[in-house]
């Protein structure tokens, strides 16, 4: 049965299509009728008004929710019962009682590496986000900056095709938002897709290669950041922007 | 002197000459409900993780018949153990009636729905906290039920202390499927009972002493793990 690997490695994750895709909550449609096809190497930004539907459409992508109505295809999805081959860092890392180290050994034991593998590995990604002197702390005690920092280390311990963040600076004063970033980008540069929601356009500025801009759960606009925050095409982005940014 | 003072001075010191009668009775309590606690986790730990972590039909119907099953009359369960042991009963064949064994049934009956229904609300808050993060590591429910049992160990601690609180100090369902057998079955609780309808208020006292003890120094423990938990762990 397991005829993926007598074929050598899988083929990749992306593109990803979103065919028509909708989401409602009850009688609350939260993602409406959005098409796009998301390629590998370019970091995407999803930006727009709260309660644009940002969240959600990135929780659709990863499989957390469920489309109500459309599609969506991976180009080689991941086979059931498999490893996955994306990783998604939330806004509140959620982090099991255990040490930093543990925490990371976790995932990658959920995620099938053998056991001989899992040190390794764990403590790479733990130094690649700075955290290596850290790995024997009980994980919840740590800085807000510092769990956040861990969630990307078990992220990229998993050595993901995609990472999707959501919000992942939200609830960190600015030098730990930086810290983030820089690590976003590091695991951008290994070959990781980024897919990213952010309300902060500042941050959005910094990190975008293409914005996709969400509005009332329609995905409006999507053009590369430098064009999209220079000359936005749609009347809602250009007011958004404008609400936005005080400068 | 009062009955009281004079019944209680005579108590510290059956507990301070560790009286074998005494200590007979409360080692065997302390047999009987470990046993109990330790059947009714095996049952009602996973019991718990598994409603909390599942989606079924009936399961609302099912958690609040497990809550409503936390307040069962241990007498009605002791009748009903006696019912299902007694020589007629479906079991009677085991000959466990009026054995230390039977008094592990029923009081592992009792105290199985209290650990289920409190387990199953602590790792219920907790799966909405950890749910989507453990699916997008590719969790699966049985992983996640392990793992959220083995994250929330210090709350469920606590869980089962007051499982054993209640089983140590339940009288009903031991009476009538033990008997109060001296020397067999006969229990801190039982015994306590029977002292004092005989009079005997030195051995009541002193029984009442230690169970009260061990029901304090329990409840003392389960605090002082969680507030040590919380502090090194989060």
């Amino acid at each position: 049965m397991n005829y993926t690997q007598e074929l050598g490695p899988p083929r990749s994750l992306l593109p990803l299509e979103l065919e028509g895709v909708s989401f409602s909550a009850g009688a609350r449609l939260i993602i409406d009728d959005v098409s796009v096809r998301l390629d590998a190497g370019r970091r995407t930004v999803i930006v727009g008004p709260n309660g644009a539907g940002k969240s959600v459409l990135l929780r659709l992508c990863h499989g957390l929710l469920s489309p109500t109505h459309g599609t969506i295809r991976w180009n080689s999805p991941e086979a059931p019962g498999t490893a996955r081959r994306q990783a998604m860092v939330f806004q509140r890392p959620v982090l099991l009682r255990r040490s930093a180290l543990a925490n990371v050994l976790y995932a990658l034991q959920v995620a099938g590496v053998s056991r001989n593998h899992r040190q390794q590995r764990a403590r790479e990604a733990l130094l690649k986000v700075g955290l290596d002197g850290l790995r024997a702390h009980p994980a919840r005690v740590l800085s807000g900056g510092e769990q956040q920092r861990l969630a990307l280390a078990r992220a990229w311990a998993l050595r993901p095709e995609v990472l999707f963040l959501d919000e992942p600076t939200a609830s960190l004063d600015p030098g730990a938002a930086q810290e983030i970033e820089a690590i976003i980008a590091a695991m951008h540069g290994a070959g990781t897709k980024i897919l990213m929601v952010t309300h902060s356009l500042g941050q959005a500025r910094r990190m975008a290669d293409e914005i996709l801009f969400l509005h009332q759960g329609r995905l409006i606009e999507r053009a590369s950041a430098e064009r999209f925050f220079k000359h936005p095409r749609s009347l809602e982005a250009a007011q958004f922007l404008e609400g936005e940014l005080p400068w | 002197m009062s009955s009281l003072s004079q019944g209680g001075l005579e108590a510290l010191r059956l507990i301070a000459g560790a009286d074998p009668k005494l200590v007979q009775i409360v080692s065997l309590s302390l047999q009987v409900s470990l046993s109990a606690v330790a059947v009714a986790c095996l049952a009602g730990l996973p019991l718990g993780a598994a409603i909390a972590v599942s989606r079924f039909h009936g399961r609302r119907a099912l958690i609040v018949a497990l809550n409503a099953s936390m307040g069962l009359p241990p007498v009605v369960v002791g009748l009903l153990v006696y019912l299902m042991l007694s020589r007629a009963g479906p079991l009677g064949e085991l000959g466990l009636l009026f054995t230390p064994a039977a008094m592990v049934v029923a009081q592992a009956i009792l105290i199985t729905p209290i650990i289920a229904a409190l387990s199953r609300q602590v790792i219920e808050d907790a799966w909405m906290e950890y749910r989507e993060q453990l699916h997008s590591l590719g969790e699966t429910r049985l992983g996640a039920a392990v793992t959220l049992l083995w994250d929330l160990r210090f709350s469920l601690v606590t869980i089962v202390l007051a499982g054993f609180g209640r089983a140590a100090a339940e009288v009903g369902a031991v009476m009538i499927v033990g008997g109060n057998i001296d020397g067999v079955t006969r229990v801190m609780t039982t015994a306590i009972a029977l002292e004092t309808s005989k009079g005997d208020l030195p051995l009541a006292l002193g029984l009442g002493m230690v169970l009260l003890v061990i029901v304090f120094s329990l409840n003392a423990a389960a605090y002082l793990v969680n507030e040590t938990a919380q502090r090194r762990y989060g």
